[in-house]
């Protein structure tokens, strides 16, 4: 079992839903971030004066699930969330040990 | 002098003063969280030009001695001449009617500001400022209540639904088309950031409107009692029609009832001075459906004229401007509509409202072209995407 964690654009969070959703991944947390890459976020220019904006809004989506789903759910994640700009984000991948239902207790290992 | 006049239009100036940063929490709630301090800022913005044009020469081209029916001189030009005598036929100061009026002019440019939401340089925005209300709301405020040619023609406007609601409605369309739809616009969701600013806003512009109708009696008298009845009455019935429509498509939005509320509010503004409740009702009826049809007109039509100007005010001034020539009562104000036997009032109303219409889109229009053209009006797409609170101000709304 794994958390794919994909930190994306806010506006191709609805893009990102859908195209999960479509493959059968319906549950996901979802958390309003901030952050920055490797660009260090964007530098605007004001006639010859630089302004930096360090951290640019993101939107980070987890989701757990089986081994066997992990590349497909990356694959679906990447697809819908990319502009080919700088700054569509990450994909991190990190092994989970336990998911417990709160509601029955039923654990999945 | 009559004390009474005084005191309530210093009291409606204030009233209209609060409907401008109204304005601006109205839109602010509309956009995203990256833009929320750009839009309240253009409200303040629109306050603070207007005020220096009107006295430099704002209210003389509006209120100057007559050049050929189309504009006032420069003869009031930085308030010359103007001190705190009684204004000819009324028992207020002359100078209380100067700032009274700049409110009203101040509150128009920030209703336009609708058009160029989360794109628009605000350098670009205080030049179309500037050139609007020298050509477009200056000229209209001049043609209807500074004696120019459509008062001449017969044609009344109580509390600015051709100066205001018309104007900066369809120079916001205007405007709207020359700009551009933002980033994004239909390719994702744009959603509103903060609904409760919004309800803020309109509140603030509803209790503000009683001082914009009531006021424009120009005297505390009963025709102010009946302009702040008829407007609240307008704006309940209008708000209760978008309700309704949001009911039958699902959920009645708090953003869609207020956004009825000030299509009936912006209709019921011509009329306010001459029709009856009976009138008001009928006024905001009308206004709740063809701006809630203007608005799925936009939306289908893909332009993105942001925050609804043109569909709320721009068509709901039309109509109020038009349902004036059918609906007011003699009773009221001494004007008799079509239903009450009128015929006159009907032709005046049609001209005055098409020639408005038609005046402040293509000036509009040709404006936005030249502030194009000069200075540029769109920020770069980087900008656009950090938003413009940081971008044109450097600052967040929420840190």
């Amino acid at each position: 079992m794994k958390m794919v964690i994909a930190v994306i654009r806010p506006e191709k969070l609805e893009c990102v839903k859908k195209a999960l959703e479509e493959k059968g991944f319906v549950g996901m947390t979802v958390t309003e971030v901030k952050g920055r890459g490797e660009q260090k976020g964007i530098k605007l220019q004001f006639r010859g004066r630089e302004v930096e904006v360090d951290l640019l809004q993101k939107t980070k989506i987890e989701v757990v699930v089986s081994d066997k789903d992990v590349d497909e759910v990356i694959e679906t994640i990447a697809t819908s969330a990319r502009t080919g700009k700088f700054g569509d984000g990450r994909i991190f991948v990190v092994p989970v040990e336990k998911s417990i239902k709160i509601r029955t207790g039923e654990e999945i290992i | 002098m009559n004390s009474g006049d005084v005191a309530w239009i210093l009291v409606s100036t204030a009233l209209v003063m609060l409907m401008i940063p109204g304005v601006g929490f109205f839109y602010a709630g509309m956009v995203r969280r990256k833009n929320a301090v750009n839009m309240i800022a253009l409200s303040f913005v629109s306050l603070i030009i207007v005020s220096i044009l009107w006295i430099l020469y704002g209210y003389s081209l509006a209120f100057g001695s007559d050049i050929m029916g189309f504009t006032g001189s420069l003869n009031y030009a930085m308030l010359n001449g103007i001190g705190i005598e009684d204004l000819k036929g009324l028992e207020i100061p002359h100078m209380l009617f100067v700032i009274y009026q700049m409110m009203f002019a101040a509150v128009t440019v920030a209703i336009l500001t609708s058009a160029i939401a989360e794109r628009v340089k605000l350098s670009a925005f205080i030049l179309f400022s500037v050139l609007w209300v020298t050509f477009v709301y200056a000229p209209f405020a001049h043609w209807l209540w500074g004696g120019g040619w459509l008062a001449k023609l017969g044609a009344v406007d109580f509390a600015g639904g051709m100066v205001v609601h018309i104007s900066s409605g369809f120079a916001a369309l205007a405007l709207a088309l020359v700009v551009g739809r933002r980033t994004g616009f239909e390719e994702y969701s744009i959603e509103p950031h903060n609904i409760p600013m919004t309800l803020l806003g309109a509140a603030l512009l509803w209790f503000g409107w009683f001082g914009f109708n009531g006021g424009s009696a120009l005297a505390a008298n009963g025709l102010a009692a009946n302009a702040i009845v008829v407007t609240n009455t307008s704006a309940a019935v209008a708000g209760l029609v978008w309700m309704i429509i949001g009911w039958t498509r699902g959920k009645p939005g708090s953003l869609g009832i207020v956004s009825g509320a000030i299509a009936g509010l912006a209709a019921i503004t011509p009329a306010a001075g001459f029709v009856d409740v009976k009138g008001a009702v009928i006024i905001g009826l009308v206004a709740g459906v063809i701006c809630y049809a203007a608005m799925d007109f936009r939306i289908k039509k893909r332009i993105d004229e942001s925050l609804d100007a043109w569909a709320v005010h721009g068509i709901g001034g039309l109509w109020g401007s038009i349902a004036v020539g059918l609906l007011a009562n003699p009773k009221i104000n001494g004007y008799a509509g079509l239903v009450f036997g009128g015929s006159q009032l009907i032709t005046s109303q049609l001209i005055a409202a098409i020639s408005t219409l038609v005046y402040a889109f293509a000036v509009s229009l040709i404006i936005a072209k030249i502030v194009d053209a000069t200075v540029g009006l769109r920020v770069d797409p980087q900008e656009e995407y950090v938003g413009l609170d940081i971008s044109q101000h450097e600052e967040v709304a929420y840190t």
